[in-house]
């Protein structure tokens, strides 16, 4: 299982990394905001995408809007602060399979991404 | 300042603190800020913009902010590490993005955060824009909120600005 983290806060991406290494995920990319996301997606070609929203250069869901146009079924994840219901609408539009809102214990974000990965498997 | 703009502030601090770093936060009575100097040494800023406009800032003494990271990060770290600011700034995020949620009915962008850390800088939100500070209480030192924020068709100019002096 490979996984791509798109977070302009190395804080954030070492939070989640952890959360990930305890849930047995290793296989992990890194990126710091939708562009160089989208240099990295073709190469490491990601079975599961974690994206923050507010970043520099190119934002969480320009990133998925772009990436959708090629990837239609690879899961993503918004990770984010933003907790609108307009903004979550948003984000399932351009092509987000779940939802985390920041700030999150690591049993919310285990618990969505084994979601997530569940949904896919069934 | 209308207490809808500033209320969801209080909620907002106590809730990240209490998820990312189990930390309870006090709150002592506000008040309106009289000068732009800042009140603290660290000053994590993030900026609103669209029907509410203007600057959030978490400012620090130096010592809190780092105790404060060190719970967020789980190491020590100095605060001219480049980890310190991107933990900082993270925390100004997600205490700004979960406030403006509660903003009924409007719809709010915020910018990615900007860190300044040094004594006598300034943070300058424009003249017709008043700051309310939020004073805090931890375990690990004080810290405020400062909130200099307006609706956008409440006031006719200028655009907060953030400034190192």
């Amino acid at each position: 299982m490979k996984i791509l983290l798109i977070d302009d806060s190395k804080t954030m991406r070492n939070i989640q990394k952890a959360v990930l290494s305890q849930l047995g995920y290793t296989e992990i990319e890194e990126a710091c905001d939708g562009q160089d996301a989208l240099s990295k997606v073709g190469a490491f070609a990601p079975n599961l995408l974690l994206v923050d929203w507010n970043m520099p250069k190119m934002d969480g869901l320009t990133f998925v809007r772009n990436f959708r146009q090629n990837d239609k079924t690879t899961p993503i994840i918004m990770v984010t602060t933003e907790s609108e219901k307009s903004r979550v609408i948003e984000a399932i539009k351009a092509g987000v399979n779940n939802y985390v809102v920041k700030p999150f214990t690591p049993d919310i974000l285990s618990q969505r991404i084994n979601e997530t990965l569940g949904r896919l498997a069934a | 300042m209308d207490p809808r703009y500033i209320t969801p502030f209080i909620a907002s601090i106590q809730n990240v603190f209490s998820t990312m770093l189990q930390l309870p936060v006090s709150i002592d009575e506000p008040r309106l800020k009289q000068d732009n100097r800042a009140t603290y040494d660290v000053s994590a800023i993030i900026g609103m913009s669209g029907d509410v406009t203007g600057n959030v800032v978490l400012s620090f003494p130096a010592d809190t902010a780092q105790r404060l990271v060190a719970l967020f990060i789980g190491e020590d770290i100095s605060t001219d590490n480049p980890d310190f600011a991107d933990a900082i700034g993270e925390l100004v995020n997600m205490v700004a993005g979960n406030a403006k949620a509660d903003f009924s009915g409007k719809a709010v962008s915020i910018s990615c955060p900007s860190v300044i850390i040094g004594q006598h800088h300034a943070v300058s939100s424009g003249s017709d824009t008043p700051c309310v500070i939020i004073p805090c209480q931890t375990d690990c030192g004080e810290l405020a909120i400062e909130i200099a924020i307006r609706e956008t068709n409440a006031a006719s100019t200028g655009d907060s600005t953030a400034q190192a002096a």
